[in-house]
């Protein structure tokens, strides 16, 4: 049995002290499972968020039927039964345009997930395992990163990438959230790095690729991992954000933010226009933000 | 205290540079072309116009030699011209910044006061659930976007019940409303993060001193407990402005206000690079300051950290001699 056998990484066998409270992936989806039924605002926040995913991948299940369809007889009518979220001044069903805008938010909100937890784990794990100029560097880039506020670098990023796609608002917003993942990354990077987990792997002649691999990356990930639904959140703010300013889906491809945008000159008379795709975009990043906060609070304390 | 001042400004000078570098390599290293965007929607420009365009603009020079001398530039106070209108960019964002001024300057004392209020009668009151309530609407308004804020007060102060006017323009009375959805996501950070201050400094030794010698529920809350933990809620200050600054865009959109979020999102739309670039750079400008104040701030209000300062020895407090630690 050799030194790196007896170091394997969280899941299997746990290393010590200080990072058995950071299951791996699989354990932490079971616990928070069992977390959200012990709370019902995190588990109605969690439905939430499943069925508006439901209706990005599935529109047709909630709103048959095409959402752009005209009907001249029913233009800007209240909410009703028959048009939930009421009418446009084209009679186009407002429910359905949302529900079919989900399926634009959502993919750029996951996307700008993805790029910025992508980057910034990758930019916190180079910083935080191989130190000295390349953690210089790096850090500099992420206090850059951090003075420019959030919306003027996505902003600054749109102005460059265009503004017809909402896939590039993603990216942007993506971008914008590199340097808080980056920093949470490499302060975790750094605590794993100094445990005798890794020491013991690298004493036992492992190559360096497989401690960052095997040992020092999938022991790091815990922290960043609560914080994606707390980006997802915020992505959606973000995206949202951009294409209310015009930046990204334009009218009529319906998209929350645009809608919004769009029912604002409606605000007098058709109130439901803008604030009930509003309050649509407002209820999902509440519901992320609350499991987030539920997941943290159970993997965090104890 | 020099020493550390010195160390401070030149580590903020240094943000500063590379804020304008990322920001030129962004802009004008991708393949964009200012001066298609200068000659605009006239189609009439002939190739050799628009090449003859790019030599005025510097264009066909090299990258480096293009980043020394906007560099250069920027080092008097030159940001260059709008490729729109042809004026100053620091002349522009100059004429555009009291609007702005006027109302994230509001909104940030209202979301000061909301927040301070908040966390302090969440803290003093006897009742539980007044306590819960007040402590579940920061996560509220950190979730709202702040467009859907603005178009609810709209919907109820200007349309519904007809007491403010709608558009944002010309005297106070258009200031409220705008001022009101800034307001929100600052009152809600304050308000968070003081309300868990405020409980961790309730159990430290000082408050039952307090307590014994006589002092009134008001007087220990507010003058003993209150002082203390406002102290940790100043770090929050940059990454408020920062918001305050983008929160302004939105908002300016919102009630059809002019100012720097207006000009913003029209150098957006129009790729006017030189303008976006500006706006940015004063954006890294404000917060490296912010910070830089409340890093001074912060020395003035809590004497141990110049003790400690003293004793730890500078070496610390080098310009990179932060990058080493945890």
């Amino acid at each position: 049995m050799s030194v790196t056998d007896l170091a394997r990484p969280a899941g299997e066998r746990r290393p010590g002290p200080g990072t058995a409270r950071r299951p791996g992936l699989p354990r932490a989806v079971l616990r928070s499972l069992a977390v959200l039924l012990r709370h019902p605002g995190a588990a109605l926040s969690a439905l939430w968020i499943v069925l508006v995913v439901a209706a990005a991948v599935a529109p047709s299940l909630f709103a048959p039927g095409d959402p752009l369809a005209i009907d001249p007889a029913a233009r800007l009518q209240g909410p009703s039964l028959d048009h939930l979220f009421g009418t446009d001044r084209l009679g186009r069903d407002l429910f359905g345009e949302t529900v079919h805008g989900t399926g634009r938010t959502l993919p750029a909100a996951a996307l700008a997930t993805v790029v910025g937890l992508g980057a910034g784990t990758l930019l916190g794990l180079l910083a935080g395992f191989l130190r000295a100029a390349t953690d210089l560097v790096i850090m500099r880039l992420i206090d850059v990163l951090l003075s420019i506020p959030g919306l003027l670098l996505a902003l600054m990023l749109v102005a460059v990438l265009g503004e017809g796609d909402t896939l590039d608002v993603g990216i942007a917003i993506g971008v914008a959230a590199v340097a808080s993942t980056a920093r949470v990354m490499r302060a975790e990077v750094l605590r794993v790095s100094e445990s005798g987990f890794v020491e013991a792997a690298r004493t036992g002649g492992a190559r360096w690729t497989r401690v960052v691999l095997r040992h020092v990356l999938p022991n790091s990930l815990g922290p960043v991992w609560v914080l994606t639904l707390l980006l997802f959140g915020e992505a959606i703010l973000g995206v949202t954000t951009l294409s209310f300013l015009g930046f990204g889906a334009q009218p009529p491809t319906p998209e929350w933010g645009a809608l919004v945008s769009s029912g604002r000159d409606f605000l007098g008379s058709a109130w439901w226009l803008s604030l009930l795709p509003g309050a649509v975009v407002a209820l999902t990043v509440l519901a992320a933000n609350r499991v987030s906060h539920a997941v943290e609070e159970r993997t965090g304390r104890r | 205290m020099a020493r550390f001042l010195v160390g401070r400004v030149l580590q903020g000078v240094f943000v500063l540079w590379a804020a304008y570098t990322l920001s030129f390599a962004v802009l004008y290293a991708l393949p964009s072309d200012p001066a298609a965007i200068a000659a605009g929607a006239n189609n009439s420009v002939t190739p050799e116009q628009l090449a003859e365009l790019r030599h005025e603009m510097g264009l066909d020079r090299p990258l480096a030699g293009q980043y020394l001398a906007k560099l250069g530039g920027a080092l008097h106070g030159d940001l260059g011209t709008s490729l729109q209108s042809g004026e100053p960019v620091t002349s522009l964002i100059g004429a555009a910044l009291p609007p702005t001024l006027a109302v994230a300057g509001l909104g940030l004392v209202l979301g000061a006061l909301l927040g301070t209020g908040l966390a302090v009668l969440a803290t003093v009151t006897p009742y539980r659930w007044l306590r819960q309530a007040l402590l579940g609407l920061p996560p509220l308004g950190v979730a709202i976007p702040s467009f859907v804020v603005g178009l609810l007060l709209l919907q109820w102060f200007a349309f519904a019940w007809n007491v403010l006017p709608a558009i944002g323009e010309g005297g106070w009375r258009g200031l409220v409303l705008p001022a009101a959805t800034i307001a929100v996501q600052p009152a809600a950070l304050i308000g968070q993060v003081l309300a868990r201050s405020m409980e961790g400094e309730l159990g430290k030794d000082y408050v039952d001193v307090a307590r014994a010698k006589g002092a009134g529920p008001f007087r220990v809350n507010v003058r003993h407990v209150l002082r203390n933990a406002a102290l940790p809620t100043l770090t929050l200050a940059g990454l408020l402005v920062g918001g305050l600054l983008t929160g302004a865009i939105v908002v300016e959109a919102v009630f059809s206000r002019n100012g720097l979020g207006r000009i913003t999102q029209g150098a957006v739309a129009a790729e006017d690079l030189p303008v976006v670039q500006g706006v940015v750079l004063l954006g890294a400008a404000v917060f490296v300051t912010v910070n830089l104040a409340v890093d001074l701030l912060y020395q003035v209000l809590d004497p141990r950290l110049a003790i400690e300062r003293r004793t730890a020895g500078t070496a610390r407090f080098t310009l990179f001699g932060l990058a080493g630690r945890g």
